[in-house]
């Protein structure tokens, strides 16, 4: 048997001659009448790209923010660019990775929305986050097995059926995961262990305010802001949440928040850092 | 113009320009474990997801009752193990569509599942998966499968990251390999019995917080699905987070 990882499996060439590579389109070369074209090419890597989303749970509801950047590679291409978006009356849909692709995704959520709307003429249904990311884990993950995958990192906020927060991620490869602190790209390295620190525990969610998580968040952001370099000052955030009214209704809010700016910045500890940082004046 | 995929033989001379493509995989992490007893079955898998060195979640179920008296898991890159599943839930209620509400033997699903996976073998489930139950004689079983649907029946099988930690610590104490009957001087082999729950559920444990110890893919939490004639019912202990 050849052993080379190319032709593995495949009959010895000495032994048996060159292999027939017709039979039963065993070929890993390309057909001949393919030889001189060009590779046929997807997606191949991200081009004007959005960094993390950062996101929580709290007592009752959902925060997530994401900043208005758009890079080109290390240009900073664009500063208004939205990637929180509003789907139904209580789920919001954050996104990161690829700006083309995100919009090709806004696209199809609107659809989505009008679809609902039509077909769920008694209003029996309501489009809700679960429903949403859903359907979006089922678009990435049929778009990576056709090897032409979008390329996000998605995170999806709002409540479930029973009332209880909703926040679920789903990637360019359709990996889904659920957790009551959730952040995409550079994000999952610098902003989670802030919020782990906030709610150390899935669970514990329940105790925290929103006041408190909105300060957790916006020191995320300006974290992100110091150390990630395609990240910047200006974001926006979305707060969902479900407040009961006197009479014992539930009434939820969608509070879209935009052109917010990192504040509190501090850049003293600049003046101390020579060379390349690692020397101790 | 003819091209070749990029590997991970960095070594490797080519003839032909190397193509930097997509890779439609990446590893989640986790470990399963599944323990027929004699008239009961246990699946197991700890409930961390990962993805390099970030713990992506600590919660994130793996391990499932997909019907009939079913569980199912498939470890191993974790959208492929959602979609496995799914498929097969899909397949079981147009069963019972089809066939009057009729309960699917384990067998039946054992077989079925192969199908599933050999149905892309040129674009594979990357999954180690493991289904357990009872049989038609209400013995405990446990089937487990390679990415292919290569199956086979077993007493005991681990599957995932941790799977060759705990393996053979199984062999020993399930299928007591090795072990031989005191005083024979290692002539006599230690009969094979049925596990109690007690003792498979001890086993369980065991092997998680051990595999937890020594891989950084395994911990936080272990989820535990546990058939028997009366159903199936789900148990959780805490494993170390670190």
């Amino acid at each position: 048997m050849n052993h080379d990882p190319f032709h593995w499996g495949r009959p010895n060439q000495e032994t048996y001659g060159t292999y027939n590579y017709n039979i039963a389109q065993a070929s890993n070369q390309q057909h001949e009448s393919q030889l001189d074209d060009f590779p046929k090419m997807h997606t191949q890597q991200p081009i004007i790209t959005g960094t993390s989303v950062v996101s929580l749970k709290f007592k009752d509801g959902i925060i997530i923010a994401a900043d208005n950047l758009g890079s080109y590679g290390s240009l900073l291409r664009f500063n208004n660019l939205e990637r929180l978006i509003k789907v139904g009356d209580e789920t919001v849909v954050g996104i990161s990775g690829d700006i083309s692709d995100l919009q090709q995704l806004e696209r199809i959520l609107a659809q989505l929305e009008i679809e609902e709307e039509i077909y769920d003429s008694d209003g029996g249904h309501k489009l809700r986050a679960p429903h949403v990311h859903e359907y979006l884990s089922k678009i990435l993950y049929n778009r990576r097995s056709k090897m032409d995958p979008l390329w996000n990192a998605v995170i999806v906020g709002g409540f479930n059926e029973d009332g209880t927060p909703f926040l679920k991620y789903v990637d360019l490869l359709g990996v889904t995961y659920g957790s009551s602190t959730l952040a995409t790209g550079f994000g999952s390295h610098l902003a989670v262990p802030l919020l782990r620190q906030l709610i150390p525990n899935d669970i514990d969610y329940t105790k925290v305010e929103e006041e408190d998580a909105r300060k957790v968040l916006e020191n995320c952001m300006r974290v992100l802001f110091y150390r990630d370099a395609r990240a910047a000052d200006k974001y926006s955030l979305v707060t969902i949440k479900s407040q009961t009214s006197e009479s014992g209704s539930k009434q939820i809010t969608f509070n879209h928040e935009k052109e917010l700016k990192v504040e509190n910045q501090s850049w003293k500890f600049a003046k101390d850092i020579s060379g390349y940082g690692s020397k101790q004046l | 113009m003819r091209t070749t995929v990029a590997s991970e033989y960095s070594a490797e001379v080519h003839h032909v320009p190397i193509e930097h493509r997509f890779n439609p995989y990446s590893d989640n992490g986790g470990t399963v474990l599944g323990i027929a007893g004699e008239d009961f079955a246990v699946l197991a898998g700890d409930t961390r997801q990962v993805e390099g060195y970030s713990i992506h979640t600590r919660y994130q179920p793996k391990v499932f009752d997909v019907g009939d008296d079913i569980i199912m898991t498939a470890n191993g890159f974790a959208a492929d193990g959602v979609a496995l599943i799914d498929r097969f839930r899909n397949q079981l209620k147009w069963y019972k569509f089809d066939h009057g509400g009729k309960k699917l033997n384990i067998k039946s699903a054992a077989r079925y599942i192969q199908h599933l996976l050999y149905g892309k073998r040129f674009f594979p489930y990357y999954v180690h998966t493991i289904i357990a139950g009872l049989d038609e004689d209400g013995k405990g079983a446990v089937y487990s499968y390679d990415p292919v649907g290569s199956y086979e029946r077993e007493q005991c099988r681990a599957g995932g990251a941790a799977a060759s930690l705990i393996m053979p610590f199984l062999d020993n104490q399930v299928n007591f390999k090795n072990q031989y009957e005191p005083g024979t001087d290692g002539k006599k082999k230690k009969d094979l019995r049925y596990l109690k729950l007690e003792e498979v559920l001890e086993l369980v444990r065991d092997a998680f917080s051990s595999a937890t110890e020594r891989h950084i893919y395994v911990g936080d939490g272990l989820e535990l699905l546990i058939v028997t004639k009366e159903g199936v019912r789900t148990e959780y202990y805490p494993l170390k987070r670190d």
